[in-house]
């Protein structure tokens, strides 16, 4: 188990690095450098104040050594300034992760619950079975930006219940999750309903459901105590690998509903032109990603003792 | 059944995409001239599903965005199946290293956030390096087609190699190779056939998963530009619209989703008649 966790946290950290490589590499082809970006902003700038300013910023160095001061200073903590909101990027990125956090959490679990609830509804009620696909499928076609477009015409617009986006300020915050919590859930639950329909149809044909039937045990006691701790597995291996996609997948919804995550941050970054926001925001996601997908691969392994073994 | 019923939507699409001047010549609206005296119109007999906010006639955008979001969805899947497909078999063929960092390579791919790097891939400008920039078309259409490409042939490699590896144990193979034929024909004759089924299922699934990306993106403000129209970027402005226009926010999306859930079901139709 702890060679385990050594080695996987040793290909996060591998993966990350490359990542960094990658992105820093990448952000040299995006438009504009900030030097230029300042020249646009204010005529009066002279060609020797630009020579200047990019001397004073290592803007003039080579490519590997403008890399290594910028990697060395993410190692030693420095994650350097936000000038899209001239802020520290670190008291940026605290309170965005909560956001995101909160946000993606709630919604896996909402997609987990209901999801695993059509599943077995699908797999106990075989009249119902074609219903649940049917949502299963227009689920899963569904573009997020799009669900959360019309939840907002419906609930926002129309009806009136709920805010549009936004984030609140204090105390009424559940307000303003339900909306991007539900346009989130919805898009993750048709995964979960298709597989734990399945696996649960699989599980009930098994020989040991025959006999817990022959032996007088009701529908109810069989579907819950002896198919469901069987057919969780594959569910749980889909929602491993989700609870690291919500992380980043967020990043729609959040724009939709101009709610301040990580997502929206990176989002903004990248349009704003911040690179150095940018690329910490990417590698956060990032580890957070791997983080929640290595979290939810150890959970599987406490719950399944033949993985334990290996 | 299912793979009838999603291949006669995606009949459909096709069609209407490739009708989509005719429609524009009966009705006779321009897709790309605005008529701000026409702004916001809802639904009527000149405007059947009504005018955007610079008065475009939507019918007649939809139709041509089906071109566009058709075109890089297809596109970048075929690129994602023909990557993929290849890496997937030299990686089973040769084993050994050229395996390990196929699927080293792969692993790292799927271990990272796919949408924060897309978006972050997608702002960058191709026009630094000499290549058609931002916002011109065909530029626009290339580069997400080869982002998209990129991120897509992991998910057929992998397929592509566990069909190669169980194909190379089988009988037949071992019989070729014993009877002298060159790996060549070994790799022809033998085993891509037998990769065929996996990989179509791999790349209906990889139609499906481009047209939602391109359509993400572009609703980002990061794929197509304006004003050639996508299902995504006719979408783009339709957020500010829900107070003043909320059906042209309807119909683009329930285009996206009949394309994408017509892939599924061929998808799902073309495994089950495998298994």
């Amino acid at each position: 188990m702890t060679r385990l966790l050594a080695s996987r946290l040793a290909q996060i950290a591998a993966t990350l690095a490359i990542l960094s490589f990658c992105a820093f590499a990448l952000i040299a082809l995006m438009p504009g450098d900030p030097i230029e970006v300042a020249i646009a902003g204010d005529p009066r700038l002279t060609s020797e104040d630009a020579q200047r300013l990019r001397a004073l910023h290592g803007l003039d160095r080579p490519f590997h050594e403008r890399y290594l001061a910028w990697a060395g200073g993410l190692v030693r903590g420095e994650f350097g300034y936000s000038r899209l909101f001239a802020q520290p990027v670190a008291a940026l990125l605290g309170p965005a992760l909560l956001s995101t956090l909160a946000l993606a959490g709630s919604a896996l679990l909402i997609a987990l619950l209901l999801g695993v609830a059509l599943g077995a509804l699908a797999a106990s009620r075989p009249r119902a079975a074609p219903g649940v696909d049917a949502i299963a499928v227009m689920g899963q076609a569904m573009p997020t930006f799009w669900l959360g477009i019309l939840l907002i015409i419906l609930f926002a617009v129309t009806l009136g219940w709920l805010p549009a986006g936004g984030a609140a300020e204090a105390g009424a915050g559940l307000t303003y999750l339900i909306l991007p919590v539900a346009t989130l859930a919805i898009a993750h639950l048709a995964a979960y309903a298709r597989h734990s329909a399945a696996s649960l149809e699989a599980t009930l044909t098994e020989p040991w459901i025959r006999t817990a039937r022959a032996r007088g045990a009701s529908e109810h006691v069989v579907l819950v105590r002896h198919a469901f701790p069987n057919a969780a597995l594959p569910v749980l291996q889909i929602a491993a690998l989700d609870a690291g996609a919500l992380a980043g997948g967020a990043l729609v919804t959040e724009t939709v509903f101009a709610r301040p995550g990580m997502g929206k941050l990176l989002y903004d970054a990248v349009m704003g032109n911040d690179t150095n926001l940018a690329l910490v925001a990417l590698l956060l996601v990032a580890l957070v990603t791997m983080l929640a997908t290595l979290g939810a691969d150890l959970a599987q392994r406490l719950l399944d003792p033949r993985l334990r073994e290996r | 059944m299912r793979l009838r019923l999603g291949l006669l939507l995606l009949g459909l699409l096709a069609v209407a995409a490739a009708a989509a001047p005719l429609v524009a010549d009966a009705l006779g609206h321009d897709p790309f001239a605005p008529d701000l005296l026409a702004r916001f119109e809802p639904p009527s007999a000149r405007h059947p599903l009504g005018t955007d906010d610079l008065g475009r006639d939507i019918l007649t955008r939809l139709l041509y965005g089906a071109r566009v979001s058709l075109a890089v969805g297809l596109a970048a899947a075929l690129a994602a199946a023909f990557i993929g497909t290849a890496a997937g078999l030299v990686a089973a063929w040769r084993g050994g290293t050229a395996d390990a960092l196929v699927m080293r390579f792969a692993d790292f791919m799927l271990a990272l956030p796919a949408l924060p790097l897309l978006v972050l891939l997608a702002a960058a400008d191709p026009a630094r390096i000499g290549l058609p920039g931002r916002g011109e078309a065909a530029g626009d259409v290339l580069r997400i087609v080869v982002i998209l490409a990129l991120f897509g042939w992991v998910g057929v490699a992998r397929l592509a190699r566990a069909a190669a590896l169980a194909t190379f144990s089988r009988d037949h193979v071992r019989a070729a190779r014993a009877l002298g034929a060159s790996e060549g024909r070994i790799l022809r004759r033998h085993v891509l056939p037998a990769l065929l089924p996996p990989v179509a299922v791999a790349t209906a699934l990889a139609v499906a998963g481009a047209i939602l990306a391109e359509s993400t993106l572009s609703f980002l403000g990061l794929g197509i530009s304006p004003p050639a129209p996508s299902w995504g970027n006719m979408l783009a402005n339709a957020q500010e619209l829900v107070f003043s226009a909320p059906w042209a926010a309807v119909w683009p999306g329930l285009a996206i989703m009949a394309t994408v859930a017509a892939c599924t079901l061929v998808a799902d139709g073309l495994r089950r008649r495998g298994s």
